[in-house]
């Protein structure tokens, strides 16, 4: 495995407004470790007991007022905002990046004295990473690159790596590579923790998040057993899906991989980062997932360089609640500025 | 704090639940509560404060009841008693429901009340408590509805004192009233002293629903109210609290004729095999010992793990009690709140300060408020013989032991005196399922904990209690049938003058233990003689030695337990047709020692009998019940185990099928006490069954005085149930006796050529209905 486990994936002194160092920086990245069969064919996970905790979550801890004004202001810092789609063009990206820049209407920053948040990250496919960067230049805002023949995964294998390659170049600092989920389903563990290593290998300086397309795995126990594969290949943030699966993120799928993620914590000191993404529209959910990410991992995951939203529409019901916070009054959407 | 210091911690923040509208309740009743008797409130008297334990603050003045108030109480339910059944379950049904939809309407005003009330989490109350309270009166709703169709032999007991705990003081309300009201009985309730508010606005909802003056009667006071109430004229005591208390009821209601459950405490083992998911299992022991801060009677107190995965375990479990949030219990986010009063908080100091150096303790690294708080607390290394492994605590204390192999669990898990709940933790369902019915509880959960419905039977076993709570199962509890009366006993012969000898070649009847016939150990006899006066001859006076034996004899029997139903039918057809093969002989005997002549009819009644259990014995079946889970909730009926039975003077051989048909079909292992004017048809008859394959020490015969036999079954802790059908002059000595173990009795008189005598009356008696949760899903 490449000994790159202190490089940060970007560089030093970038411009960033209000002093907020981003810091996605700042965590030490998975070395990886030999795939261990042992362990990995140890790991269990009771569907029904894991769905009673989820289910059980939202009447366990409820976060009110300032507590929950400060937490959706962390639930945007965390959003990886995303464009995916077909019909992308550079000036929907641009946009979009605008809106990664400065999320919330100038006021409501301002009435929350927290002016200068950004979102963690920008997502696009590969063709519209140049202008991603070039949007974001000076903000810090990393960009992300879906990648290996997102989100089938199904192109050919050397196509897959070289479009790792080809995404960093053009300036991606974190590849979302997608898995073969055939490895999972026919058990093949050596085969994915192969294809992760090697993808790894291909991000360079870059960050990997792995997706494991959760949806499409069959079994919370295949989900818990990839986690600790990918981790073990060597994956910097292990990620639910590609939000274009049947069903993508969900609450118990969470708690699955941040107890992968636990495990793997306590076995190597490496800390993995967790994305959920697809499906998260709500400031609700997304207070859920900071809270299962606080009860499971502790609060050092609750920050952008262990934790990310990927979500689209999210940050829009986040802006509204805030607004609703500030005035007392509930929002509307044409009260937020669009990305 | 502002947001941007809040960005920094990331801290919860409070998140407080009003206490306004629970309050100003109070405020509404001037701060002080009188009895709900007769559909009225009395004006509050002399009493006690109802604090809130988590502040100290006094909620409300409580009034302590008087023998004059439980008598007024017990009189209005008398009075209300016959209309309220008379109104037909169809009405009453309708009254049910109308409870269900007030207590919805009024559901969070119960839940901050007994927040207030109880000191626990207002999660729980919210969450747990009040809707499982709703779901038991929509469910017996139902009941109501059809009990009549379904059971139409049975009726109301009439008058049930009902005394609920301090724990779940509403839901055990519930689950007490629901099913009491749905059969047409009238209820006079005690609340625990610590916890009677949502009792007190229950009463008002009473009112609301339209439910009669006088047919439910809720007094206040501490125990010595509880004790007037045991003692008062009702018909039926349904006591949910600790075992020290349950076992005074016994005493105390022993041969009064009152019908008696009992739900008691427990020390429920928590099974971890290590195929489990462990991060899932620590998150049931939250659920298990945490849940209303372990003051829970079916808490998983007790943590079996297997040993190769122990520490993995007790580490992660210490990593999660650490990240508990204890405080005020009216905040959203809190998962302890305060123990319910100051006396249980120092009991489970001292139990913790006194026990614990016999393992390791560890406390959560939480913050515990001041008052009446106690720390998550773990102790491991415990031996099966340490004091904290056996004794309850009733607090958040889980006591941990290891163990090798799944016979090792289920040994170490059936070592206690107790049998209310348990946990399984297995991926693998072969163990699971395997595992679940050789544990010695009335509830079984499989990789979960504290499921609770209104449809499954809840229960304990051993001194956990007797009855069940729940279910079809739980609604027995609250009915009777009547009885055809008994036939008259003959007169035994006297002695004649001059003694006799018998005709032919002297036969000696012996005692038959452990598929043996035995002398009696005290070497005595008795005479035995017909009806004329002469010998027929002799049995043995079996003292407490050979009761001892016996039972000893059927403990060893417990592979009977295991047998199929078919097998079992196999052999009680196999004995049927030996004895129909000497019809003439037992024809004659029984005869002889009556001085009748319809011997032939009994042995015909008995071999029909023979039949009916025979066929029984694989048609008792269960049930898997709709509970709103994705999974089985299966009601088991399981056997008692060792049944000890006084059989009826005047139907000898009958009687004595009677009592053993039931109780073998189902699996358990019986020491009859036959007939003691007439025991030869018994004697005679351990031939037929020496004959018939049935295995040694499933039926074992005593004879003797069952005055003197009776109470030393009833105090031996081996035997599950003592049935009573010779003499009710005995049934108080059984009863007090039967309450050191907490042990089932029947007492019953009937006319055993009845048809009844053979009905579904037995089958109740001599099973327990365990109820095996399976959630599954992938």
């Amino acid at each position: 495995m490449d000994g790159d486990t202190t490089t940060t994936a970007r560089s030093e002194g970038d411009g960033r407004q209000g002093g907020h160092a981003l810091p996605q920086v700042s965590a030490p990245r998975n070395p990886g470790m030999p795939l261990d069969l042992d362990r990995v064919m140890r790991v269990q996970a009771n569907t029904s007991a894991i769905e009673r905790r989820c289910a059980a979550l939202p009447g366990r801890r409820s976060i009110k007022k300032d507590w929950q004004a400060a937490w959706l202001v962390r639930a945007i810092q965390c959003i990886d905002l995303t464009t995916l789609s077909g019909d992308d063009t550079p000036g929907r990206v641009r946009r979009l990046c605008a809106k990664a820049r400065r999320p919330l209407r100038h006021d409501i920053a301002e009435a929350l004295g927290v002016e200068g948040v950004t979102t963690g990250a920008v997502c696009v496919y590969h063709a519209m990473v140049p202008t991603a960067v070039a949007a974001l230049k000076g903000s810090g805002i990393p960009v992300a690159a879906v990648s290996t023949g997102f989100p089938a995964g199904l192109s050919p294998y050397r196509l897959r790596v070289a479009e790792i390659s080809e995404s960093v170049a053009a300036g991606a600092e974190e590849i979302d590579i997608v898995i073969s989920r055939r490895h999972v389903l026919t058990g093949d563990w050596q085969a994915l923790y192969d294809e992760v290593a090697e993808f790894r290998a291909a991000c360079g300086p870059a960050h990997v998040k792995a997706i494991l397309a959760t949806g499409e795995l069959g079994s919370l126990r295949n989900v818990a057993r990839a986690s600790l594969v990918c981790m073990m290949a060597g994956a910097d943030f292990i990620k639910t899906s590609t939000g274009k699966e049947s069903v993508n993120a969900t609450l118990p799928v969470t708690l699955v991989m941040l107890r992968a993620i636990r495990d793997y914590h306590e076995l190597t000191g490496a800390r993995v980062g967790y994305k959920p993404a697809g499906g998260i529209s709500t400031a609700k959910d997304a207070l859920m997932y900071l809270a299962l990410v606080k009860e499971e991992l502790g609060d050092r995951w609750l920050s952008p360089d262990l934790f990310r939203f990927g979500a689209s529409s999210l940050l829009g019901d986040i802006e509204r609640q805030l607004e609703h916070h500030l005035t007392g009054a509930y929002s509307v959407s044409w009260h937020q500025p669009m990305a | 704090m502002t947001v941007q210091e809040i960005l920094e911690t990331m801290e919860y923040g409070p998140a407080p639940e009003s206490a306004e509208a629970a309050l100003a309740w109070i405020e509404e009743a001037g701060g002080a509560f009188g009895h709900f008797i007769g559909g009225l409130w009395t004006e509050p008297g002399e009493g006690f404060d109802s604090r809130n334990p988590a502040t100290g603050d006094v909620l409300a003045r409580l009034t302590q009841a008087t023998q004059a108030d439980i008598d007024a109480a017990v009189a209005a339910a008398r009075a209300a008693q016959p209309a309220w059944e008379g109104q037909g379950g169809p009405a009453r049904a309708r009254v049910l429901y109308a409870l269900a939809r007030l207590l919805q309407k009024h559901a969070r005003l119960f839940s901050v009340l007994e927040v207030l009330d109880n000191g626990k989490p207002i999660r729980e109350a919210r969450d747990i408590d009040v809707p499982l309270a709703i779901r038991h009166f929509y469910y017996h709703a139902g009941m109501a509805q059809l009990m009549e169709a379904e059971l139409p032999d049975r009726r109301a007991h009439g008058v049930c004192g009902q005394i609920v705990p301090w724990n779940f003081p509403l839901l055990m309300l519930a689950w007490k009233v629901a099913p009491a009201l749905a059969t047409g009985n009238a209820v006079v309730l005690k609340p625990a002293e610590y916890t009677s508010l949502t009792a007190l606005l229950f009463a008002q909802v009473c009112q609301e629903a339209g439910v009669p003056p006088g047919v439910v009667n809720i007094v206040t006071g501490d125990g010595a109210a509880g004790r007037m109430l045991v003692h008062a004229e009702v018909d039926k005591i349904a006591f949910t609290g600790s075992t020290a208390v349950g076992r005074e009821i016994r005493r105390a209601t022993a041969g009064s004729g009152k019908a008696l459950t009992l739900e008691l405490g427990g020390k429920s083992p928590y099974i971890v095999f290590d195929d489990a998911d462990l991060d899932s299992a620590v998150e049931g022991l939250v659920d298990a010992i945490w849940f209303n801060a372990g003051q829970v009677c079916c808490a998983g107190s007790r943590l079996l793990v297997q040993e190769g995965v122990a520490e993995r375990l007790h580490h992660k479990l210490k990593a999660r009690m650490d990240r508990l949030r204890m405080g005020d219990p009216l905040d959203k986010s809190i998962d302890l709140g305060a123990v319910v009063d100051p006396v249980q908080l120092a009991a489970i100091r001292s139990m913790v300060d006194a026990g614990g150096a016999e393992g390791d303790v560890y406390h959560a690294a939480v913050q515990v408020p001041e008052g009446c708080y106690y720390p998550p607390t773990l102790v491991t290394g415990l031996a099966p013989s340490a004091r904290l492994m056996q004794e309850e605590i009733f607090g958040p204390v889980l006591v941990s032991t290891t163990f090798r192999t799944p016979s090792e669990a289920v040994a170490l898990a059936n070592d206690t005196r107790y049998g209310l709940a348990a946990s399984v933790w297995s991926e693998n369902v072969n163990l699971a399922l395997d595992v679940a019915p050789r544990l010695a509880a009335g509830v079984v959960w499989v990789n979960g904990t504290n499921f609770f419905d209104a449809a499954a039977g809840f229960g304990g076993v051993r001194e956990s209690g007797f009855g069940r709570e729940g279910g079809w199962e739980g609604l027995g509890a609250y009915l009777r049938e009547d009885w055809p009366a008994p036939l008259p006993i003959p007169h035994p012969a006297p002695a004649l003058a001059a003694p006799q000898a018998a005709p032919g070649i002297d036969r000696t009847a012996k005692m038959y233990v452990g598929g043996k016939q035995a002398r009696p150990d005290g070497g005595y006899s008795r005479a035995i003689r017909a009806a004329g006066g002469h010998l027929l001859g002799h049995v043995g006076v079996g003292n407490r030695k050979d009761i001892r034996n016996a039972v000893d004899a059927a403990e060893r029997a417990e592979a009977w337990s295991r047998m199929t139903g078919h097998s079992r039918a196999q052999i009680l057809y196999y004995v049927a047709e030996n004895l129909a093969a000497r019809t003439g002989e037992f024809a004659a005997r029984i005869d002889a020692m009556t001085g009748g002549d319809d011997g032939s009819k009994e042995v015909e009644a008995a071999i029909r009998r023979l039949f009916t259990w025979a066929a029984w014995a694989d048609k008792h079946d269960g049930a898997a019940k709709g509970v709103p889970m994705r999974g089985l909730a299966l009601a088991l009926n399981e056997p008692i185990g060792v049944i000890g039975a006084l059989c009826p003077a005047e139907a000898p051989l009958l009687g004595l099928i009677s009592a053993m048909g039931p109780a073998v079909a189902t699996g358990n292992r019986v020491v009859l006490i036959p007939s003691e004017p007439f025991p030869l048809a018994a004697t005679d008859f351990y031939q037929v069954l020496d004959t018939s394959d049935v295995p040694a020490g499933v039926v074992n015969i005593v004879t003797g005085a069952p005055a003197d036999l009776a109470p030393v079954l009833a105090a031996h802790a081996a035997v599950g149930a003592v049935w009573n059908f010779a003499d009710p002059a005995l049934t108080r000595a059984i009863e007090e006796k039967a309450a050191d173990t907490i042990k089932r009795t029947w007492s019953l008189r009937t006319d055993w050529h009845a048809p009844q005598a053979e009905g579904r009356s037995f089958l109740r008696a001599a099973t327990e209905v365990k109820t095996v949760w399976v959630p599954f899903g992938e």
